[in-house]
């Protein structure tokens, strides 16, 4: 372990973060809200996923990308295609042409299950490829961009343009992967059905307990080694690379995982949602995961979930009233958030907030060292660091 | 073309570098031997940065060869060019401003450098007693808790010298190391590098003739990519073409 105490892995000032959220997030809102609504938080929260990844690759690692959709999608499709085949049993399909086949297939006169479904019979290929597919992808796109050297403006433009090819991809293939309406009719894992209340239940706090698997992976990231070298990489590449440092790979690394974390966020949203559609791979959600990421605070891992929270509840109450105004109003907070708070919510915390809590718990637990302070990982937001402002 | 085996800690032999037809550094040859001060000087545009842009592999080479203790670094990349024992400090100072000092120390230090490496390095006493070793020969040992960004332009180029000093580079490549900073720092400055000098071999770009006169065993003036004199700074000093190009009457 690169840790010399559980205090250096997790400051008290984090800790205190880590234990507000769970409580949040285990017992507040559970007790709160209704089966829908939480069910609905479940939801949103699987797009925490996405801004936690892009905290480490974008706030730390200064790679911006906007194709984050894609892997939230690949990993939300894996295990759609999961499910399809499940729910799609020659006695539930017997009205079919061909039964046992996906209905849009049969709707689309393919007769035969295509070959790459065909894994996705087995339960535990499916949940390996949700986190397996997306690594491997962004595997070959950092292998391709990075090692190359393609970087900040220009690998933001490419990974939208590569959000913007799957989602013609999948629209386009309809007979081999649902098309523009997705994989719907969703019902059961492994013959659990997931649409009763009592599953709304268990499968919130299973992507709940997923979210704080990859919010500790993310703390112990940006609390060892890498996590400073990432940060250094962002504003002084070059004096890393001549430190003997082979940049491309710590930034095929980091987006990796973030793509990971993309994944499980996308399949968290299948298994809630109960479909699975190419309106969740495409230009707009992949900006709209960045936006979440801004708002929460890029350099804050759960300022991030905070983020994806606040933005997605406004978008609800306002989309609900004003559906026509609501991209407006998003690009109006994201315009603000860039000018107004380069750190997002978590930067208003670590200013305000933060000090007075510090104070008080400096009285209840006594002065700690300066080691053992957060550190101090808040610049100001650069025009060139931070690549594209869609 | 390759050279020929040598003692030279460094041989760079017929090495020329072309942007879009202009010969920046042209059919560059110079030799420089272990523990040696190796100042380089000359007008703007001579090709002193470049020279060392690509001894790091920071720029490739058309055409000559770079050997450092016999092997060919024109075809590494960046980073093995490193791991082969070659540091490198440029113009402007290059430090972590969003880290401390120590953070910046501890990504210098030579561990750790592979990305599963890096997840697992741990901060034993050893690295920590390293890094408090060099920076009390920088004359950070106060502000090794201080962000980088906070220090003074002198110390500023100070950590980043560290920085190099704490990978035990055999050869080290200075660029304008005491730009910027005040006459009482520069002789902090000469005093260190005569130090470090003792244990590394360094190549310095400089400007201020009295700082090249204090530290340099031997100086190499480029002009237009080329060599145009070579020898200790008095000597160099002396020569007419020198005077008329660079130094002035």
């Amino acid at each position: 372990m690169p840790f010399s105490s559980f205090k250096d892995y997790m400051p008290r000032q984090d800790l205190l973060a880590f234990v507000v959220l769970a409580l949040l997030l285990v017992v507040i809102l559970p007790l709160t809200l209704d089966v829908m609504r939480l069910n609905q938080t479940g939801k949103f929260l699987s797009f925490a996923f996405v801004a936690v990844g892009l905290v480490l690759c974008w706030g730390y690692g200064g790679i911006l990308s906007l194709g984050q959709g894609v892997f939230y999608g690949l990993g939300g499709y894996a295990l759609a295609m999961y499910l399809k085949l499940e729910a799609s049993t020659p006695e539930n399909t017997r009205i079919q042409t061909t039964p046992g086949i996906p209905d849009f297939m049969d709707w689309n006169r393919i007769t035969e299950l295509p070959w790459f479904w065909e894994p996705f019979y087995s339960l535990t290929f499916s949940i390996l490829a949700v986190v397996v597919v997306p690594m491997i992808v962004a595997y070959l796109i950092g292998l391709a961009m990075f090692k190359r050297r393609v970087g900040g403006v220009y690998f933001a433009i490419i990974t939208q343009s590569i959000a913007a090819i799957l989602t013609i991809l999948i629209i386009g293939q309809q007979g081999l992967t649902g098309g523009v309406n997705g994989i719907t009719d969703l019902r059961t894992l492994n013959g659990w059905n997931i649409h009763t209340d009592s599953a709304s239940y268990v499968l919130y706090f299973v992507c709940v307990a997923l979210l704080f698997a990859c919010l500790l992976i993310a703390q112990y990231i940006r609390r060892c080694k890498t996590g400073r070298i990432l940060v250094a990489m962002r504003g002084q590449e070059d004096r890393v690379r001549f430190s003997g440092y082979d940049i491309a790979n710590f930034k095929i690394f980091v987006f990796c995982i973030g793509a990971a974390f993309a994944g499980i966020g996308g399949a968290m949203f299948t298994l809630q949602e109960g479909f699975m559609s190419p309106s969740f791979v495409g230009v707009v959600p992949s900006i709209e995961m960045v936006i979440f990421c801004a708002v929460g605070g890029r350099l804050s891992i759960i300022g991030a979930v905070y983020g994806v929270l606040l933005v997605s509840v406004a978008k609800t109450v306002f989309g609900e009233n004003f559906p026509e105004l609501w991209l407006f109003a998003m690009g109006l907070i994201f315009i603000g958030v860039v000018l107004g708070l380069p750190n997002g919510i978590a930067g208003l915390y670590a200013n305000y907030v933060g000090p007075h809590v510090d104070r008080l718990l400096d009285r209840i637990f006594g002065k700690q060292t300066p080691s053992e302070q957060a550190q101090p990982v808040q610049p100001p937001l650069e025009p060139n660091s931070q690549g594209a402002t869609p | 073309m390759s050279g020929s085996n040598t003692d030279f800690i460094l041989a760079v032999e017929g090495l020329t570098v072309s942007f879009d037809g202009f010969k920046a550094v042209n059919d560059l040859s110079f030799y420089v031997d272990q523990n040696e001060i190796r100042v380089i000087i000359g007008p703007n545009g001579a090709g002193k940065t470049t020279v060392l842009d690509l001894i790091c592999g920071r720029t490739k080479a058309t055409d000559g060869s770079i050997r450092f203790r016999n092997r060919e670094l024109t075809r590494l990349k960046e980073h093995q060019i490193v791991k082969a024992g070659v540091g490198r400090k440029f113009q402007n100072p290059s430090i972590y401003t969003d880290l401390t000092v120590f953070e910046n120390l501890e990504i210098s230090y030579p561990s750790g450098r592979g990305v599963f490496g890096s997840l697992a390095f741990k901060r034993d006493a050893e690295v920590i007693a390293r890094i408090e070793e060099i920076a009390g020969r920088i004359f950070l040992s106060e502000h090794l808790n201080t962000q980088a960004d906070l220090l003074s332009h002198g110390q500023k180029q100070w950590l980043e010298i560290g920085m190099l000093l704490i990978q035990k580079p055999e050869l080290l490549m200075l660029d304008e190391p005491v730009a910027g900073m005040s006459v009482s720092e520069r002789q902090q400055t000469a005093i260190l590098l005569r130090e470090i000098a003792k244990e590394h071999t360094m190549i310095v770009i400089e400007h201020d003739m009295q700082f090249v006169a204090e530290i340099a065993d031997k100086v190499t003036v480029l002009h237009q990519g080329k060599i145009l004199a070579e020898g200790s700074p008095e000597k160099v000093k002396a020569d007419p073409k020198v005077i008329e190009v660079y130094l002035g009457h």
